[in-house]
């Protein structure tokens, strides 16, 4: 693995969370002396860092990739890539292909092991349509569209009831 | 809740007790949740944000049978008390920093944390002290067992729980401990250290300081892979490793008591006086004495002072606590002087108030 910041070997690797983000760097001995005397904190940030990552690893598909948007909470998959962060559950599933490979980069594998909840939904389709039609209350809110507001409203409402959430 | 009542406390997890309490400060659990069928807190509405916390301390109190957690609504706080609350590790700087509705509860203890709509909507925390990872687990698997009763959290068949950042997905799981190492920075083997931690997949970052910079000699470790391992594999992966740790800290310790012992007494006697002595101090000042005063008083070259004392003037010196021990805004040069003040008064000699 390569220095963040030059292309000697990386030895000294740091998550830091002070500031209330992660970032996670790759330095070369060199470049960590810099970071620890504070020489190098003003260019990095997590965003840069996911950034890189995601453009290297989703290099061929960012043409496919790049008109993507989640039908449920509306992000688009640029809008993560120049983020960092997801936009709602759903994103998993609807960015897939991107994300696949960076999991595998960052956590070398994409396969949870471990504690899964006791209550499982059956599957994520419902919940997701309850972000997608709040979204759509809010744009019928928006536009002073109340009719049907109060109508989208009803169904979020008769959805919740049956989800027990 | 009231805040001010806190200054006269500090957390549990600072009593210097516990498994290894010289060296691990203490051992956190962190489990980051989000609702299934909201977007995560970034992309949420300022309504939806009030919808997923009022959903959240609902689940909260419902299952609040047998510990007593208080309710704090952060969007409503002071920007003074969000960064108490920070200095005491009870909420994170982006929680702190963050919009919209938020909130925490948390014990008199101060032993649990849960963070609403944070990065993500549920960030849960579970603080001991002393080497105790395992403990701390439990009691965080638990309390996800009885919340998951009356939420419906994200969950990926193969993915597992998800997060807004994909560095979190999976378990969702940051084991952490907080460790005092001043022997292998004084001795330079700590970057040594760094090294062999990194190449069994763990992070190192300091305390108190800026980026990786370590002010007080605090480091902590915690995991970076989150996804492939399960929770107590992740958790084994540092306890099976920080036993080494203190081993190395140890065996420098004691090389220092060998080969130098005068100088080792001096700049650990030095340090309490400066503390006690002082009229004016900067918190970083500060942070580096009483790590040196905290080694002495594990050496035994100290022996009129607690551990858990000195613990809780790593938290009570910080710039939020000051102000309001003082019940006064303050700027830095104010600070610097309620620092030494406050520091002359707890450690006059022989007379510590515990």
């Amino acid at each position: 693995m390569k220095c963040d910041f030059c292309s000697e070997p990386a030895t000294v690797h740091i998550t830091d969370m002070s500031q209330g983000k992660y970032r996670v760097l790759h330095l070369c001995g060199g470049c960590a002396e810099k970071e620890k005397n504070g020489e190098l904190k003003q260019h990095l940030n997590v965003e840069h860092i996911v950034k890189k990552i995601i453009a290297a690893f989703a290099g061929d598909l960012a043409g496919e990739l790049a008109k993507l948007a989640c039908p449920y909470c509306g992000t688009k998959y640029m809008e993560f890539r120049a983020k960092g962060r997801l936009g709602c559950p759903a994103d998993y599933e609807v960015f897939q292909k991107g994300l696949v490979p960076l999991l595998e980069r960052i956590h070398g594998s994409a396969e949870h092991v471990g504690k899964c909840p006791r209550r499982r939904a059956a599957t994520a389709g419902p919940h997701a349509e309850l972000i997608r039609l709040r979204r759509e209350l809010r744009s019928a809110v928006e536009a002073e569209d109340y009719e049907k507001a109060a109508q989208l409203r009803d169904v979020i409402r008769a959805r919740e009831m049956s989800h027990g959430s | 809740m009231d805040l001010n009542e806190l200054t006269r406390t500090s957390g549990e997890w600072l009593r210097g007790t516990g498994p290894e309490s010289d060296i691990v400060i203490s051992s956190r659990i962190r489990l980051a949740r989000n609702l299934a069928d909201y977007p995560f807190s970034v992309r949420a509405s300022i309504h939806e944000k009030t919808e997923i916390a009022a959903t959240i301390q609902s689940a909260i109190q419902q299952t609040n049978r047998t510990r007593q957690l208080g309710y704090l609504s952060v969007d409503d706080l002071t920007t003074l008390d969000r960064q108490f609350l920070m200095e005491r590790q009870l909420i994170s700087r982006e929680h702190a920093g963050g919009d919209g509705s938020r909130g925490v509860a948390f014990p008199p203890e101060e032993n649990v944390s849960l963070m609403i709509n944070e990065e993500d909507h549920l960030r849960m925390q579970f603080m001991r002290s002393g080497l105790a990872l395992v403990e701390a687990w439990e009691e965080a698997n638990s309390v996800d067992d009885s919340l998951e009763e009356h939420l419906n959290f994200a969950y990926h068949h193969q993915l597992g729980y998800l997060t807004a950042c994909p560095t979190n997905v999976g378990t969702g799981l940051r084991a952490s401990v907080m460790l005092h190492l001043p022997a292998l920075v004084i001795t330079k083997q700590i970057e040594k250290v760094f090294r062999a931690l990194h190449k069994i997949n763990l992070a190192v970052r300091g305390l108190y300081g800026e980026g990786s910079q370590a002010s007080g000699d605090f480091y902590q470790i915690s995991n970076q892979v989150t996804l492939g391992s399960s929770e107590m594999k992740i958790i084994q992966n540092i306890t099976t490793v920080v036993p080494q740790i203190i081993h190395y800290e140890r065996e420098a310790r004691q090389a220092l008591l060998n080969e130098s012992r005068a100088t080792l007494q001096d700049r650990v006697a030095r340090s309490l006086g400066i503390l006690r002595a002082a009229h004016s101090i900067s918190s970083e000042e500060t942070m580096h004495h009483l790590s040196n005063v905290r080694m002495g008083v594990n050496l035994g070259l100290i022996d009129d002072l607690s551990i858990s004392t000195v613990n809780e003037l790593f938290i009570h010196t910080q710039p939020a606590h000051l102000q309001k021990i003082q019940d006064m805004e303050l700027d830095s040069q104010g600070r610097n002087a309620a620092r030494a003040s406050y520091l002359r008064l707890r450690l006059r000699g022989g007379s510590e108030r515990n």
